[in-house]
């Protein structure tokens, strides 16, 4: 068997590359074995026991942890309004491998735990493995056949999996804390156990171990009050982590490497909810008022107090990024309100989906400084914004932009234009991002353009206008925009271009059953068209079929056979509801 | 006017001229700001000086370390540009080669255009006036990168000619010709000859004339900021036709280079860099950078601003880990300043000792009060007499006089820390294995937070230095005498000085007294006879004993003695500032608001409001004992938590069912009735929010792969 071997490369090794070697190296070494001996002695009897066979993973983690103190992260002291300060590890582990029936077993956990209950994971490890408890279980669910009787049409697909979706609510209500997540784990275990061989069996078993541990010393760390992170606890934490680093990676990979993936074959048409339009869906969310709004308010409040300074760095050159869980926009259209409402300043949407690099700059220079004149390229105009407000230096204009990280302005040539407003010394930023990975679209030089200062704003208030635009998956989409713009291009169109139109629609709606339908091919159209008496010639047909592309109507694919394929990019029911409406009128 | 439309992206807001009032300034907004109101203007009078003087001392710092390696390449300009004239045969040979400097600036990227801004700069002062500097992304081919060297070119001889208004209209009519021109070399170069041709046609006035000859034909200089980041093949293709133009165009390049020269050979083929007569040029390290500019404000006295340990290593950390970036360093100081004058109210009390006495005896009675608070007088009024405490606590006149004695000493405190700090680095920066750092900067870390004598480390330091050569040590010792030399510490310096003087009679002594080591070649010689490994082991025991128990050598006493001085300054001038009344004053101890403005964890903060909302909603229902998210939680809180149960891909129709089970608990309802977990219409909605909530912030995306699932885009969690 090939091993491929992995190695964790530390950040002191790494350090070390960079910088002089003896420089920060030697101290941080001495450290660490400093360290390593306080460590082993605080972590539990679990961490002991499987000390010596990860003993190599051992100094990564810590150089880890060295990292994490030498960017002062331990020192909190200060820190109590700021809890996100956990280590960057306790986010960025791995996990294990999915489970088809995790989500289900979470969402019953999670449904017995209100408020403040007894916690599952404590429970989880004490338990032995026993028969009698899985016999249990299977009492229990005998214990409720009227329920899964109910939902027997479910059952087809994933007979085994949904017992035990099914279960483990009904569980609930005779039997308490016992039901852990780790017994279903058994349970399995057990069904496998035919299949699988001893050894693979161990493995697994030593998985979970593994995994239980985790979950056990992981628990007063989700608390994550900041200063927690220098108690014994944390430490046992950091402990259990590197014991599972191994078979993590495996997981990590075992999960990647294949394409496949598993998961249920179920759909949402099962559910027999019908899809909701773009007005229910608001109707729907306006009912229920947010929850937390008082705590949402006190948040805002507390963000409110921030205004002025934010005025003070804006003045002395820096730029106020906000970030952090919630929308902000309403946030910054306060502070908008508030404190710039004597100043001219420029609002960006940068969530909004058309919007380019172009509109903000031509807004800067059309509306803002009121220059004349075309630009040949943005670099162009923003020299001359640039210039501009170079020589009139007491003319102070603001830029807020929302989102700055949003789709249309995450581009590098974009992102480079804006950093090289913001470095101007009378136009000052505030932009807040909301992307997990936001940050990357800036380089350390666009970042030191933008002289970024960072400020967490959570204020968990719902993306509601961020998210207005985008096509989400499970709302239905009504189509009438589609349709009104639709035929409003084909009224403005020649009878024999309207002809042609219709024609494609009339062979796709045709075709619509046809899986493997890509489209019709340019030859078989022409033929078709000509047969109808609508062209005289291809040229005339693609004359056509440039101003139906232009206004984005008919879409050209290449087929399978490398021949250029027409189709209208417009779904089903709206071509339907066109075309019924063409023949009436 | 509302900023939300579905058809436009971008709103612009100008308030009328009339009600635009005289926007407030940068002070007014410090006032607000600040904590304590009744000093804020002195304080902000303060921090901006402050700020000022640290501004102009780096950028004097940043010329000073720059001159070196621009001095060299300004020379080489100018060489190139002369061996052109003269027609001597060594030039004809390097004729068909472009002069190139190869500017080697290391990773610290955000540094270099300040480096590029005054090279420059010098060049158009002192050579020649056509200077063009181009980056890489400006330049995606050919045509563009030959317009933005021409554009840089002509644009500067447009602003250069600006002192006559008709030269000025000239000029504006050209570039515009140029702009609508066919961009190529020929035209550069034409446009060139005329240029150069026209100061000897006479038509200028003298001024301009007399400068004019000196540089008849001035070099074209063409710098490439970013070496690394330009298309290959464009490059390629300029430098060739450059080559072409070479005899009639007196062109040079700068390169910079973040990497390292390899680079060049790596970007250009040989029939390219052959064309290319490349000079290699070696700018400052940026670590070097940083310590300089530590050296110039922060281990001085003269800055009475100072941070503390915890402040500086998040500093140095983002410095080391993150970008290596100097001008990052001053922005770090610069918040760091501004959070210290906003936030402390006895920062009045940090400035020149004249100005913080006379600052001092103006203390209010609140001010008075916050010094009563202060954690560092706390722990000083416990150490006096009961009457004293008493007489401190209640009368704010006594207090005021004390004040000036703890200024007075905080002052002395300073002026000795730092030359007594350059002594203990200069005895141990040359040790092996390094115990107290290499850099000044690591040892001032730790006498920053503790006691450094007490430090294993020091200890380990001291051993070493036990064992030090003569002249090793005298050479050392000779070296701190001279730092303590620049600063009036007397008594010290004298007491070095004769131990010195010392050293160096006993130099003269050894000369007459032959050594005293015979007793020790006596049981080396026992050692040569046969012996067992018991005997062997018994004998060295017995010549280490008598070893130790041996007289010392006059050196060896003196070098002790010297030591002994050593320890004594070091334990009575490096204790930490804490223990120091009234520190407070002059140091920024905030580490956390530094690391949050500057090296924030967007993502980790994300993560930690789903994970974990009661951290942010100060509500009782949300918090749970074991950690995990109650199912009050807000929807994308609980979403959250579900999604992390995912694979690869999460079916839809599960997480809903999943959510609804949730949210149906959280509601109360009966879980054995039928309705339990059943998905209605509201929670359908709320669920498609939080789903379309979290694809915003990237969690997951839609996916095509199966029906009615979505992909999710991070691995892990919790």
């Amino acid at each position: 068997m090939s091993v491929l071997e992995v190695k964790f490369v530390g950040d002191g090794d790494v350090l070390e590359h960079i910088v002089d070697k003896h420089e920060a190296g030697v101290q941080r070494s001495a450290e660490s074995v400093q360290r390593m001996v306080r460590f082993r002695s605080l972590a539990g009897p679990q961490g002991c026991r499987q000390d010596a066979e990860h003993h190599p993973d051992e100094n990564g983690a810590l150089n880890e942890q060295t990292y994490i103190q030498a960017l002062g992260t331990e020192n909190n002291e200060d820190d109590e309004d700021n809890p996100s300060r956990m280590a960057g590890s306790s986010i960025f582990t791995f996990q294990k491998v999915h489970r088809g029936n995790k989500m289900a077993q979470t969402a019953s956990e999670l449904a017995q735990t209100p408020g403040k209950k007894v916690s599952f994971s404590v429970s989880a490890d004490v338990e032995p493995a026993t028969p009698t408890r899985t016999g249990r279980n299977h009492k229990s669910e005998k214990r409720t056949p009227q329920r899964q009787s109910k939902k027997v049409q479910f059952v087809s697909t994933t007979p085994h999996r949904l017992r035990k979706r099914l279960t483990a609510p009904s569980l609930r209500s005779d039997s308490d804390s016992e039901l852990s997540p780790s017994d279903s784990e058994k349970e399995e275990e057990e069904e496998e156990e035919e299949k699988e061989e001893e050894w693979l069996k161990e493995e697994q078993k030593g998985k979970k171990d593994d995994k239980e541990n985790l979950r056990n010393s992981q628990t007063p760390n989700k608390k994550l009050s900041a200063a927690l992170y220098k108690t014994p606890a944390k430490k046992s934490k950091t402990s259990a982590e590197p014991l599972n680093k191994p078979t993590m990676t495996e997981e990590y990979f075992e999960a990647h490497g294949s394409s496949k993936v598993l998961t249920s074959d179920r759909t949402l048409e099962r559910l027999h909810t019908p899809k909701l339009d773009r007005e229910t869906l608001a109707r729907l969310l306006e009912g229920k008022s947010s929850c937390y709004l008082k705590e949402i308010q006190q948040l805002q409040s507390k963000h409110r107090k921030h205004f002025n300074k934010w005025m003070m760095q804006l003045q002395l050159g820096f730029s106020v990024l906000v970030y952090g869980l919630g929308s902000k926009k309403a946030l910054l259209e306060d502070f908008r309100e508030s404190h710039l409402s004597e100043e001219i300043h420029l609002v960006v949407n940068g969530f909004f989906p058309s919007i380019t690099l172009k509109s903000v700059l031509n807004a800067l220079t059309s509306e803002v400084l009121e220059l004349e004149g075309s630009f040949r390229t943005p670099s162009d105009q923003v020299q001359l914004i640039s210039q501009t407000l170079k020589d009139r230096p007491d003319l102070h204009v603001y830029m807020l932009i929302h989102n700055i990280d949003g789709p249309m302005l995450r581009g590098e040539k974009t992102q480079s234009a804006l950093g090289q407003l913001a470095s101007l010394p009378n136009l000052h930023l505030v932009a807040s991002i909301d992307h997990i990975n936001a940050p990357l679209v800036w380089d350390q030089f666009k970042q030191s353009q933008f002289n970024w200062l960072w400020w967490e704003c959570v204020t968990f208030q719902h993306y509601t206008e961020e998210t207005s635009y985008e096509n989400s998956l499970l709302v239905q989409q009504s189509g009438a925009l589609a349709l009104s713009s639709l035929t409003h291009v084909l009224r403005s169109l020649t009878p024999n271009a309207r002809g042609i139109f219709k024609l494609l629609v009339k062979f796709q709606l045709e075709n619509k059953d046809n899986h493997s339908y890509s489209g019709l091919s340019f030859q078989d159209f022409y033929q078709r068209c000509r047969e109808a008496f609508l062209v005289n010639s291809d040229l005339t047909l693609r004359t056509q079929l440039t101003e139906f592309k232009d206004h984005k109507l008919i879409r050209t694919r290449k087929g399978a056979d490398g021949v250029e394929c027409l189709v209208v990019a417009v779904d089903t029911t709206t071509l339907t509801d066109f075309l019924e409406k063409e023949e009436d009128g | 006017m509302s900023t939300s439309s579905l058809s436009k992206g971008c709103f612009v807001f100008k308030p009328s001229p009339k009600k635009r009032k005289k926007a407030l300034g940068l002070e007014s907004y410090f006032i607000r700001v600040c904590e304590g109101a009744e000093s804020s203007q002195l304080r902000f009078k303060l921090c901006q000086d402050l700020w000022d003087k640290i501004k102009t001392e780096t950028e004097v710092l940043q010329d000073e370390l720059n001159r070196t390696v621009l001095d060299s390449l300004l020379e080489f300009i100018r060489k190139c540009s002369s061996t052109r004239q003269h027609d001597a045969w060594a030039s004809q040979m390097r004729a068909s080669e472009i002069p190139t400097a190869a500017l080697m600036l290391g990773v610290n990227v955000p540094d270099h255009d300040m480096t590029f801004q005054s090279l420059s700069e010098l060049l158009r002062q002192s050579v020649t006036p056509l200077v063009a500097s181009i980056q890489a992304k400006e330049c995606g081919a050919l045509k563009q990168l030959m317009k933005k060297v021409l554009e840089g070119l002509m644009d500067t001889e447009v602003d250069d000619d600006s002192d006559d208004d008709e030269e000025e209209e000239e000029g504006r009519e050209q570039s515009q010709l140029r702009r609508s021109m066919h961009c190529s070399l020929a035209t550069l170069c034409d446009w060139y000859m005329s240029k150069t041709k026209k100061p000897c046609g006479g038509t200028l006035g003298k001024k301009r004339s007399s400068s004019v000859i000196n540089e008849r034909q001035p070099p074209v200089v063409i710098i490439f900021k970013d070496l690394e980041a330009f298309n290959p093949r464009v490059l390629q293709d300029f430098i060739l036709i450059c080559s072409r133009y070479i005899q009639r165009l007196p062109l040079a390049f700068i390169f910079g280079i973040a990497t390292s020269p390899s680079t060049i050979q790596r970007v250009l083929p040989h029939s390219v860099s052959s064309l290319l007569c490349i000079e290699l040029f070696q700018s400052l390290s940026c670590t070097r950078h940083l310590t300089t500019v530590f050296d110039k404000l922060i281990l001085t006295p003269s800055f009475p601003f100072k941070l503390n340990g915890r402040v500086m290593q998040v500093l140095m950390s983002v410095f080391l880990y993150h970008d290596f970036s100097v001008r990052n360093f001053i922005k770090g100081l610069q918040l760091a300043l501004l959070e210290h004058f906003a936030s402390q109210p006895l920062s009045v009390l940090c400035c020149g000792k004249e100005e913080a006495l006379r600052n001092g005896a103006r203390l209010g009675p609140g001010d008075l009060e916050r010094v009563r608070q202060l954690p560092s007088f706390g722990r000083y009024v416990e150490k006096q007499e009961a009457q004293e405490q008493d007489e401190l606590m209640i009368d704010d006149n006594y207090l005021k006089d004390l004040c000036q004695k703890l200024i007075k000493d905080l002052h002395k405190y300073h002026k000795c820390y730092y030359p007594i700090l350059r002594c203990l680095h200069t005895l141990t920066s040359s040790l092996p294995r390094y115990p107290l750092g290499k850099q000044i900067r690591e040892l001032h870390l730790i006498c920053l937070e503790r006691n450094v004598w007490e430090t294993e480390d020091y200890q380990s330091a001291m051993k070493l230095l036990k064992m030090m050569a003569k002249d090793e040590l005298i050479l050392l010792l000779q070296r701190c005498a001279e730092i303590l030399q620049t600063v009036k510490m007397k008594n010290d310096l004298v007491r070095l000085e004769e131990l010195l003087s010392r050293f160096k009679q006993l130099d003269a002594a050894a000369e007459t007294v032959p050594n005293v080591e015979e007793n020790l070649i006596s049981p080396a010689k026992n050692l040569q006879k046969k012996t067992d490994l018991f005997q062997l082991q018994k004998t060295l025991l017995e010549m280490n004993e008598s070893r130790r128990s041996k007289k010392l050598t006059p050196f060896q006493a003196l070098r002790n003695e010297a030591l002994e001085l050593i320890d004594s300054l070091v334990k009575s001038y490096l204790s930490p500032p804490e223990s120091k009344p009234l520190y407070e004053a002059c140091y920024y101890s905030s580490s956390a608001a530094v690391r949050r403005h500057l090296n924030a964890t967007p993502r980790t903060s994300i993560q930690a409001a789903l994970s974990s909302p009661h951290l942010y909603l100060q509500n009782d229902s949300l918090k749970t004992e074991d950690g995990t998210v109650s199912n009050a939680a807000p929807d994308i809180c609980i979403a959250y938590k579900l999604h992390l149960e995912g694979g690869r891909l999460i079916n839809l129709c599960d997480w809903l069912e999943a959510y609804a089970t949730v949210v149906s608990a959280a509601e109360g309802n009966d879980p054995n009735s039928d309705s339990f977990g059943k998905v209605d219409e509201v929670k359908h909605a709320h669920f498609i929010r939080a789903v379309s909530e979290l694809e915003f912030l990237g969690f997951i995306k839609t996916t095509r792969q199966k029906t009615d699932h979505v992909a999710r885009l991070t691995w892990g969690g919790c």
